[in-house]
């Protein structure tokens, strides 16, 4: 068992002709992945990497039936394509682009909430099922599979925490990166939620940065639920200035809002064990499980 | 982006919302010429910040004498860490109530969300939850104008001014979608003389929707070296310490500045070559540092997407190219790392593969200094 993926995962690429879509496919190519096609509009019939692509999302649908859609596609035009998936009636939209307008990612989730589709990102790393399906851009190196589920807003940093994991033998159920933008579609609260009914997942690593309140409202989740399952948490930005945009567009402390304090404070109430450091993650889900 | 006040009313006013009659003066002779059209005045320094009132960033002057020696203080002066370089000159207002509008994105439940209260013209996170309307917009619907009568009658409003609170905060809505704004804000919405007017603008648009609004001039914020960083499509945030911080990914750099100052360090920068960043970004990325003048630089790299070679090359290039430069502590781990120790040793470079030692190291050397 496994998170929204799992190896029978067909994955459609939107963008896959670029420079980042075709690297990355051919990463997921060679982790294992199921890419059944590739769209980029003008470029149908030609063939990437041995995968057939079409001009249309409609057309990879009929012929192939993909479960999820990845979107390479340049900011400007990826409203349009993750819409586009959706409309086809993909159920899992990833998007992996970054710089999407904050009105075109609202407008986005309300149509897939319609649709019953699952939007992860944007400005996400991906999801990957350790051994099984990555997609994404993560490396494919450093994932063992195990009992840990993690979900984080950023990817290097998850990275080094999944690798710290690995290195004491302890590997990963499923990691899923929600994005580090203010408006993203998959929460913290949904990830957990969905670690909390998976039978393979049996710790949980949350790893959360400055701004918004997605960490409170896990905290929330956590405390009033009751979550069994133990939970570990990094929170990056406990140095970063009030006002300023520290990389990802959502990791900014605007009018008192995004606190590293009120993110610990509410964490800590909610019984979760809180990491000083990234490399402590690793030891302190030791203790857990 | 944020829009100076008086961009923000310009956009105002030529949408239809009344804003107070006023002129951008660059000297205390225009600002002197604009007070004697318009009685007195209101002298505002434009700046990026808010908080302005209470930092002395606004006058008033009875006659064009006044208004040229108040925008005589304020050119050049500094408040709230932005210099002031223009005002905005507006005839004074007989304010006589003092209410809040606004729009932002409520980023919980990903949708815009309308806040008002009969409470204005103070900071609206002082405001007591109680005194403050907060009502979600479904992005489908829009903000309609029953809605707005909604939140008219909740700030208690009757009459005329209901009908123009109506009608204006219509308009806003507008504004926010049209102007793709992150917030658009009425703080204070003034009653004058029995009607509303728009007595502060706040205007933010969104950075990665102004693509879309060529009509709107970029004002850059941030120092000019922010500036120059951020137009090689790196990002970077100026801080107050000596330690130059150089990582790949949003999160992996918060982390290290985080580690540094519970080391006892100080960063001098928040810089995010990219999660996925090659050889080339990197040299360039570590270059720009190195400029700033820094005590020592360190660079901390989970080589995912990044190989670990590259930076080790990078490192190399930037070393041969500058010759003797400040202690640069490299913490490296991830893909291609075997190859990229051999490929430093080679050049003498020691590098770490666990953060704490790192950041201890880097700590030491400037502490050493």
């Amino acid at each position: 068992m496994s998170v929204l993926i799992n190896e029978e995962t067909k994955v459609l690429i939107q963008g896959i002709t670029g420079s980042q879509g075709f690297f990355h496919t051919r990463q997921m190519l060679a982790y294992g992945t199921r890419v059944v096609a590739g769209v980029t509009p003008g470029k149908g019939g030609e063939q990437v990497l041995n995968i057939p692509v079409y001009n249309t999302v409609r057309e990879a649908v009929e012929k192939h039936e993909p479960d999820a859609a990845a979107i390479f596609v340049p900011a400007a035009k990826a409203y349009e394509a993750a819409v586009e998936s959706v409309e086809a009636g993909i159920k899992l939209v990833v998007i992996i682009s970054e710089h999407l307008p904050l009105q075109d990612t609202i407008k986005l989730l309300v149509l897939a909430k319609t649709r019953g589709v699952t939007i992860i990102g944007p400005n996400t790393f991906g999801i990957i099922v350790p051994s099984k399906c990555k997609i994404g851009i993560m490396p494919n190196t450093i994932y063992r599979p195990g009992p840990v589920g993690i979900v984080a807003r950023s990817g290097t940093l998850s990275y080094e925490v999944a690798s710290g994991l690995s290195g004491i033998g302890l590997g990963q159920s499923t990691v899923i990166g929600i994005g580090g933008d203010r408006v993203v579609g998959l929460n913290f609260v949904e990830c957990l939620e969905l670690f909390a009914r998976d039978p393979l997942t049996e710790a949980i690593v949350m790893v959360g940065e400055i701004g918004g309140t997605a960490e409170e409202e896990a905290a929330t989740y956590i405390k009033n639920k009751k979550l069994i399952k133990p939970v570990v948490a990094y929170v990056a930005g406990s140095s970063a200035p009030p006002g300023k945009r520290m990389g990802h567009a959502g990791a900014i402390i605007e009018r008192g809002r995004g606190t590293y304090q009120s993110k610990i404070r509410a964490l800590t109430e909610a019984g979760v064990k809180v990491a000083t450091y990234p490399w402590e993650v690793a030891g302190l889900i030791r203790q857990l499980l | 982006m944020k829009l100076y006040e008086y961009l923000a009313k310009e956009i105002f006013s030529k949408n239809g919302l009344p804003v107070p009659k006023g002129y951008l003066c660059l000297s205390p002779e225009d600002a002197a010429r604009a007070a004697l059209e318009l009685g007195p005045v209101a002298v505002k320094a434009q700046i990026l910040a808010g908080g302005r009132g209470k930092a002395g960033g606004i006058t008033f002057a009875a006659t064009p004498e006044e208004a040229g020696i108040a925008t005589a203080r304020l050119l050049g002066s500094e408040i709230r860490g932005y210099p002031v370089t223009r005002v905005l000159v507006e005839e004074k207002l007989n304010i006589q109530g003092e209410l809040y509008l606004g729009f932002t994105v409520d980023t919980s439940d990903r949708r815009p969300v309308a806040l008002a209260s009969c409470q204005g013209g103070v900071n609206i996170e002082e405001v007591p939850p109680e005194k403050l309307v907060r009502l979600l917009i479904d992005p489908l619907f829009g903000f309609s104008s029953y809605s707005a009568l909604y939140l008219g009658l909740r700030l208690g409003l009757k009459g005329e001014l209901l009908k123009e609170f109506v009608s204006l905060a219509l308009i806003l809505y507008w504004i926010f979608m049209k102007y793709d704004a992150e917030l658009v804000e009425i703080n204070p919405l003034a009653i004058v003389e029995g009607h509303l007017i728009a007595a502060d603008a706040r205007l933010n648009i969104d950075d990665d929707a102004l693509y879309r609004h060529p009509e709107i001039e970029v004002i850059e914020d941030g120092s000019e070296l922010e500036k120059a960083i951020k137009n090689l499509g790196l990002a970077y945030v100026q801080l107050d310490g000596n330690i130059a911080v150089l990582a790949n990914g949003a999160g992996i750099t918060m982390a290290t500045l985080d580690t540094l100052e519970k080391f006892g360090g100080r960063a001098a920068n928040f810089l995010d070559a990219g999660g996925g960043a090659g050889a080339e970004p990197m040299a360039k990325a570590l270059d720009l540092i190195l400029d700033t003048g820094p005590r020592a630089v360190l660079i901390n790299i989970f080589g995912g997407i990044t190989r670990c070679d590259e930076v080790a090359r990078a490192l190399i290039q930037v070393k041969e190219k500058r010759g003797q430069t400040v202690p640069i502590i490299l913490r490296l781990v991830g893909t291609n790392e075997d190859e990229a120790y051999r490929l430093l040793k080679t050049y003498g470079i020691e590098a770490f593969k666990g953060m704490p030692e790192a950041v201890a190291a880097v700590v030491s050397a400037t502490q050493k200094l």
